[in-house]
């Protein structure tokens, strides 16, 4: 998925802004008149988020089929989830995801960005530039169910794309049944996952580089910085801001990822690639399970929400602390 | 040691990666246009011998991909203009009305575009039950456009907390009121920004899998993502089906991808440069 990066300065300015028309004497503006502009947009959170996320979590304290009434069993559910080793083992494979989904292609698009935009730019022009992002980018267009397809085809044990290949360089012995074996499923889940996610931080991180000084750089270089010096000391600290943004958002699809895991294994074999979005998926929906599916989704809500207002807090105080450093 | 030496090893390192990112593309394209007793013959790396058309054929009508194509264009299209319209009626009251409260009703939009959905989706395929909509394309429409406008809001209240109050003040003066205001000027003067919210609403509503999967089970209604999916998950497809599916799945994204890839870059520039 893609986001546009949000920095939050803006609403710095536009406080100084009320401000100014607030001095104003003699003129008070009827602002909560506005609200009546907020009304349909309310109005249709609450039905829709609201009142489904309060229900999703009252159904969490019950045992209920989806027929009938729901019967109040308190805690049960999550005293259960405690003890259940599949929900664990879910969790454990969402922290692999992490890994897959944001800290790789963080990292590797980092290198990516600040070669494309520092290197090839200046070398080859920037023609060069916009047609390799747009390689590295092209995967985040493709809705996943189709990656899905042609991943698990290029994966497939018998005729697999990969399989071929290594038969024809001469490493037949390095064949293997890439999804199938749940020694190997949840690796190649990942390789996927990272061949998906890549584009998006490169994409930011290129876009945050372009409000850089170039200045900067060629004062760097004059004094003798060599590449990898000028990455550490300008690149990072320049869209520190970026890579914020990129971590937590890929952290939280990496939590969330549901359609890759459907497509690809059906959190198969053996469970080796569940997720707790699947988990939850077929609690729900083929064990209908309805109380035990909201608690496992209740508890990924907890996860998700703590972990996005943590890292807002995070942000907004590094912010604050550059801020402070300017002035 | 020249720069020129130097120079290189970058270019190749870099080209060998884009490279691998988009040979599944092109070894799906290469696939779908050979026969089927071709590909059991030569297996997946050889180059296709002729233009075999009919796997492709024969996965259109099986699937009925036309009516899966414009159920995902009239659900995207809806969703992208509607989630639109609601996010600047709420940027509006939030971004230049200043209502009371603004920033909680901002961080209430944001923690609801962070909620996994698996929270909300089997009360929503409930209560779509309970009113008749389950099963309709309607259905997921207005979820997904609540969902996009939470992010639309959160982006574009900034975005108008930062407008020019000169303009509005003048109009005010002028005698507009605030819904004239809103659609004479807030709306033309953020158009651009307006655009790629649009651009991207429609491509996440295409790409978007488990609330339509959940919502739309009838043939009749599935999107071009549910109905690959469900496919794939059966594992009903033998290869050459798999890679006409693959290659018609991946050519409406190539397509947005071509048509609004200036809209795309410009949309994450436009916040990351801000």
């Amino acid at each position: 998925m893609t986001v546009t990066v949000e920095r939050g300065r803006g609403q710095g300015r536009g406080r100084g802004g009320r401000t100014v028309t607030k001095s104003r004497p003699g003129r008070p503006r009827p602002r909560d008149s506005y609200a009546l502009f907020l009304l349909p947009g309310v109005l249709a959170f609450l039905a829709v988020i609201v009142v489904p996320f309060l229900m999703n979590t009252g159904v969490s304290f019950t045992e209920w089929q989806g027929v009938g009434t729901p019967e109040w069993s308190g805690l049960a559910n999550y005293r259960e989830l405690m003890d259940d080793a599949d929900f664990w083992a879910s969790f454990r494979h969402s922290l692999f995801m992490v890994v897959a989904m944001a800290a790789v292609p963080t990292a590797v698009g980092l290198v990516l960005a600040a070669a494309l935009f520092d290197h090839i730019a200046k070398h080859h022009g920037s023609k060069v530039v916009a047609v390799l992002r747009a390689c590295f980018y092209l995967p985040q267009v493709l809705p996943i169910a189709v990656a899905g397809i042609v991943w698990s085809w290029i994966l497939a044990p018998e005729n697999g794309s990969l399989n071929e290949l290594l038969d024809a360089v001469g490493l037949g012995s390095w064949q293997q049944d890439w999804l199938g074996d749940p020694d190997l499923a949840l690796w190649s889940v990942m390789g996927v996952m990272v061949w998906v996610q890549l584009g998006f931080p490169l994409v930011v991180f290129m876009a945050g580089l372009g409000r850089v000084d170039p200045q900067l750089y060629e004062a760097a270089e004059l004094d003798g910085a060599g590449w990898w010096r000028r990455f550490w000391h300008i690149t990072l600290p320049q869209i520190r801001p970026e890579i914020h943004v990129v971590l937590l958002w890929c952290t939280i699809a990496a939590l969330k990822v549901f359609g890759a895991v459907y497509v690809l294994t059906k959190g198969g074999p053996g469970g080796a690639t569940d997720v707790p979005s699947y988990f939850s998926f077929t609690t729900f929906f083929e064990k209908t399970q309805v109380g035990y599916g909201a608690a496992i989704s209740t508890v990924l809500t907890v996860i998700i929400l703590a972990l996005a207002l943590i890292g807002l807090g995070l942000q907004t105080r590094a912010e604050d602390a550059e801020e402070g450093l300017r002035t | 040691m020249t720069t020129a030496v130097r120079r290189y090893p970058v270019l190749v390192a870099l080209v060998i990666a884009a490279l691998f990112m988009v040979v599944p593309f092109l070894i799906v394209a290469v696939n779908a246009v050979k026969s089927p007793a071709e590909y059991a013959q030569n297996g997946p790396l050889s180059l296709p011998e002729g233009m075999y058309l009919d796997g492709l054929k024969d996965f259109w009508e099986r699937v009925d991909y036309g009516q899966k194509l414009f159920n995902s264009l009239l659900i995207s299209g809806s969703v992208a203009a509607l989630a639109v319209a609601l996010s600047i009626l709420n940027a509006y009251a939030i971004g230049i009305g200043r209502v009371r409260g603004r920033t909680w009703v901002l961080a209430f939009f944001v923690l609801a575009n962070m909620l996994p959905q698996e929270a909300l989706v089997y009360p929503v395929y409930y209560l779509s039950k309970e009113v008749g909509l389950y099963d309709t394309r309607l259905s997921v429409i207005i979820v997904f456009t609540v969902i996009q406008a939470a992010f639309g809001t959160y982006l574009l209240s900034s975005v108008l907390g930062q407008f020019p109050r000169e303009i509005i003040e003048a109009a005010r003066i002028d005698g507009a009121g605030k819904w004239q205001v809103l659609w004479r000027i807030v709306v033309p003067v953020s158009r651009p920004t307006l655009g790629v919210l649009s651009v991207f609403f429609f491509i996440w509503t295409w790409n978007e899998f488990l609330l339509p999967l959940v919502m739309l089970i009838s043939n009749d209604n599935q999107t071009v993502s549910v109905a690959l999916g469900v496919l794939q998950g059966q594992r009903l497809m033998d290869a050459t089906m798999t890679n006409a599916a693959a290659l018609l799945g991946v050519l409406p994204a190539l397509v947005f991808f071509l048509a609004f890839q200036r809209t795309l870059t410009r949309g994450i520039a436009v916040g990351a440069v801000k």
